[in-house]
């Protein structure tokens, strides 16, 4: 047999690669599409501000909508702190060497640990060897160790893309390291910090098993931190498994589904602020 | 200008803060009802109900499994105990178990199914494996394919205790976590078999004849279908006022009818 | 110059947080369910399919099984799709459609685990069970749903990979008269081969982490599958479906399965950071 010419060759091979690309991104639009189109004819005000009545076959799901954001909101505020520290430690106060290597190690592991060990652990460490039984502060010191790397990642990233000249000056004007970090470095590398932890938000919001296990799925109202609380993907998952309601399934997870594309087109919009600030 | 070095200081005070308003917080005991999980979803729907009436009252519903509701009233954890299934010797000693309702345990297949009539002996043979093939008990030639509940569900138990006896249910057998996926497994797979609470059937399975009996409320009620489980409402000593409030309203005319709707059996 | 040294070892005490989190959860997680593998035995543990808590019976190896075929299925599906769309993205797509492309991978990956787990349910397993045979809930489900699952992880650490490529080597095997699929084949997808292989068992760390989908679309029986067709129970969904209501043994023996799981996640996790390590180190200056 003859062999194709390079030309065709070329030509089969990226149809082909095209193909995979369409392929995958028309999963993507039908996914979205197929829930949205169940579930946004049954998005009212009263299903977003009520509470769920009879297990959630009726009512709302105001409730889930709380607790979801008081869990999410909590571990990212959590983890934010702690993550922007790691990066400006690494980034700015130490050279790299052992301490660094051990560090990032740290926090590559705990990036590929899977969700449902987070979720055994925050069961036996946070609420039982620590007391907090299922609640909202439980899972949302789970999922604060779960995003922590995410967060120390682009947070480290964003800063060392700040222009070592920024730093010189800083220095050549007289101010401390600590000066020079919290007013130059830290504004400069903020939008991209921010894309890393409005990432993080959306994976806690979308996380089950480990708040599962964490935070229960109580259906009232948390009035406090040590209140169990049902989080929205929770609840969307209860729903449909149990066959108690489909619509408000499908309307829960539109709910789901539109809080996170918010938070990515954010995410997104953010790091392209950063990029042409950056260059 | 990024405000620097307030904002981090800020930041970390207020998580902090936050922890301690969480860890701090009293408020004042409200009824608490622990147990099963199978029962869970009813005492909830009841306590939504009561408390609909009776908005001054406070009922919270957890679930746990039966011997942890049983645990939970030891150590005074729980005010009432929730247990769906029948007390051992020994903890009828320990503890008074009044019945709140009964739950039949339906057996379902696929609409197209033909088979009508199933014995305890066939029921155990098409869950353990041995018969394999629905033209073994008068169905069509198709294989069986048992679906059952997880490992300490309640359900599950009841099943294993009231038609396993001692064989174990197969390991082919697909695992389900919830009535519903159960239902949605049946609904579209002509060889399936499963097993659910009467009250969750609905009118897209069909159900099967136990040794003849036809699952019906009825029939659990007069006790002629023998797959049937008490649920129980398990105290210890006097319980407080409030506890006996929601407890008298779950035995009422107006509890046992909301328990009906829900395709429970009553008490008596 | 006394400040800077008490900040710097405040920031160091938060630095560590990472490091002490993973330690905890190691201990912990071990703590938990070491002993109860221990006395269980290795063999009855490991080698045994015998799942049975109420008999005390603990084998996992239909588990260990069942993630390893879902895993690799997964990859099969994930590894093709993934690493073809970074080629599209690095050598084959104008760069204004590079930025309608790649927040759109991004959004795939925010999509919650139990909205892929009931699409899976109501698209895929209905298909398989209509055309393929078998119960529909199957190997063959669970790795199409965590196939696309991976996608995004794949293509994002090898679209790194090839961008890490030198643009000289490009130019030169361009400039030397290959076509630009030429240029691809056999000289960047060469140059990018351990940051790619690094992609895929990554990729493969999460398909055997996921849990909730799994359980929706994997079917959970006990026996060793024989086919794609057939049902299995991954080691994590074996940890969800149970956990609930588990006690003593029982919950032990959960945390063992979580022991096992936690060990092989290491394994694919540390042998990934070796692996880009070592190419980070040969690629030398980007």
């Amino acid at each position: 047999m003859r062999r194709l010419s390079p030309a065709i060759t070329q030509r089969v091979a990226v149809t082909f690669l095209w193909s995979l690309t369409l392929i995958t991104i028309g999963v993507l639009l039908y996914i979205i599409l197929y829930i949205l189109a169940k579930g946004l004819p049954h998005i009212s005000w009263e299903f977003l501000t009520k509470a769920p009545e009879s297990m959630g076959r009726k009512g709302g799901i105001f409730p889930m909508i709380v607790g979801t954001f008081m869990v999410a909101g909590l571990a990212v505020a959590i983890a934010a702190p702690l993550g922007v520290a790691t990066a400006v430690y690494l980034t700015e106060y130490t050279r790299e060497g052992r301490l660094t290597f051990v560090i990032r190690f740290g926090a590559d592991c705990l990036a590929g640990i899977p969700s449902i060990i987070y979720g055994l652990f925050g069961f036996v460490f946070f609420s039982i060897a620590l007391g907090m039984g299922l609640s909202v502060l439980s899972g949302a010191l789970t999922l604060a160790l779960m995003v922590l790397p995410t967060i120390i990642r682009t947070a480290e990233e964003a800063i060392r893309a700040v222009p070592y000249t920024y730093r010189e000056t800083s220095y050549g004007l007289g101010s401390t390291r600590w000066q020079m970090v919290t007013r130059v470095v830290l504004p400069s590398a903020l939008p991209g910090i921010c894309t890393g932890v409005v990432l993080s938000l959306g994976r806690s919001i979308s996380e089950t098993a480990a708040v599962m296990l964490t935070a229960g799925s109580a259906l009232r109202l948390p009035q406090s931190l040590s209140d169990s609380s049902r989080t929205l993907a929770l609840h969307f998952y209860i729903l449909s498994r149990e066959g108690l309601s489909m619509e408000n399934a499908y309307a829960t997870a539109s709910v789901l589904i539109i809080i996170i594309l918010a938070l990515n087109a954010l995410a997104y919009w953010l790091m392209n602020r950063f990029i042409r600030r950056a260059g | 200008m990024f405000p620097g070095k307030e904002f981090l200081w800020c930041a970390t005070i207020a998580a902090a803060g936050v922890l301690a308003v969480g860890c701090s917080d009293t408020q004042a005991r409200s009824v608490a009802v622990v147990g099963s999980t199978s029962v869970q979803p009813f005492a909830e729907l009841l306590a939504e109900e009561y408390l609909a009436k009776n908005p001054a009252e406070s009922v919270e519903v957890q679930g746990g499994g039966s011997t942890a509701g049983l645990q939970a009233v030891v150590n005074s954890l729980a005010d009432i105990g929730m247990c769906s299934r029948s007390l051992s010797d020994e903890e009828s000693l320990e503890f008074e178990g009044t019945v709140i309702a009964r739950d039949g345990l339906a057996m379902v297949v696929n609409p197209e199914n033909t088979v009508k009539d199933l014995s305890t002996e066939q029921l155990r043979g098409l869950f353990s494996g041995v018969i394999k093939n629905w033209q073994e008990v008068g169905g069509p030639d198709c294989p069986v394919r048992p679906i059952t509940r997880e490992e300490g569900s309640g359900t599950r138990d009841s099943f294993v205790h009231l038609v396993m006896g001692k064989e174990r249910i197969s390991r082919r057998a697909l695992t389900q976590e919830s009535n519903g996926a159960v239902k949605e497994l049946v609904k579209g797979d002509k060889a399936a078999v499963g097993y659910m609470s009467l009250g969750m059937v609905g009118s897209e399975l069909k159900t099967v004849r136990v040794d003849g009996v036809e699952p019906t409320a009825a029939n659990v009620l007069a006790g002629v279908y023998h797959l049937a489980r008490p649920f129980l409402f398990i105290t210890q000593g006097e319980i407080r006022p409030e506890a006996r409030r929601f407890f008298d309203y779950v035995l009422s005319e107006e509890g046992q009818e909301a328990l009906e709707r829900e395709g429970l059996v009553r008490n008596q | 110059m006394k400040q800077d040294r008490f900040i710097a070892f405040i920031l160091l005490m938060l630095a560590l947080s990472a490091l002490s989190g993973l330690v905890l959860i190691t201990v912990f997680i071990f703590k938990e369910g070491l002993p109860l593998i221990l006395q269980t035995g290795f063999r009855d543990f490991f080698l045994s399919s015998d799942w049975d808590p109420k008999g005390e019976h603990f084998g996992i190896l239909s588990m260990i099984v069942g993630s390893l075929a879902v895993t690799v299925g997964a990859m099969a599906i994930g590894a093709v799709f993934g690493l073809g769309m970074a080629i599209v993205l690095t050598q084959f797509c104008p760069p204004g459609l590079v930025s309608i492309l790649k927040p759109l991978i991004e959004l795939l990956a925010g999509i919650p685990s139990v909205v892929y787990g009931f699409m899976g349910v109501v698209t895929i397993v209905p298909l398989i069970r209509n055309h393929l045979g078998g119960p529909g809930l199957s190997v063959l489900a669970a790795s199409i749903v965590l196939g696309i699952m991976v996608l995004p992880t794949v293509t994002s650490i090898s679209v790194d990979a090839l961008k890490a490529v030198p643009r000289a080597y490009w130019e030169g095997s361009v400039a030397l008269g290959a076509t630009k699929w030429q240029t691809t084949h056999m000289l960047m997808l060469k140059a990018a081969r351990s940051g790619i292989l690094a992609a895929i068992i990554l990729g493969m760390g999460r398909a055997l982490g996921e849990t909730m989908a799994v359980i929706m679309v994997a079917g959970n029986a006990l026996e060793i599958p024989g086919s794609p067709l057939d049902p299995v129970r991954t080691l994590t969904s074996n940890i969800a479906l149970e956990m609930g209501y588990a006690t003593g043994r029982h919950r032990e023996a959960l945390f063992a399965t979580g022991v096992t799981l936690f060990v092989f996640i290491m394994i694919f996790n540390t042998t990934a950071l070796a692996i880009s390590r070592r190419s980070a180190g040969k690629g030398g200056g980007r």
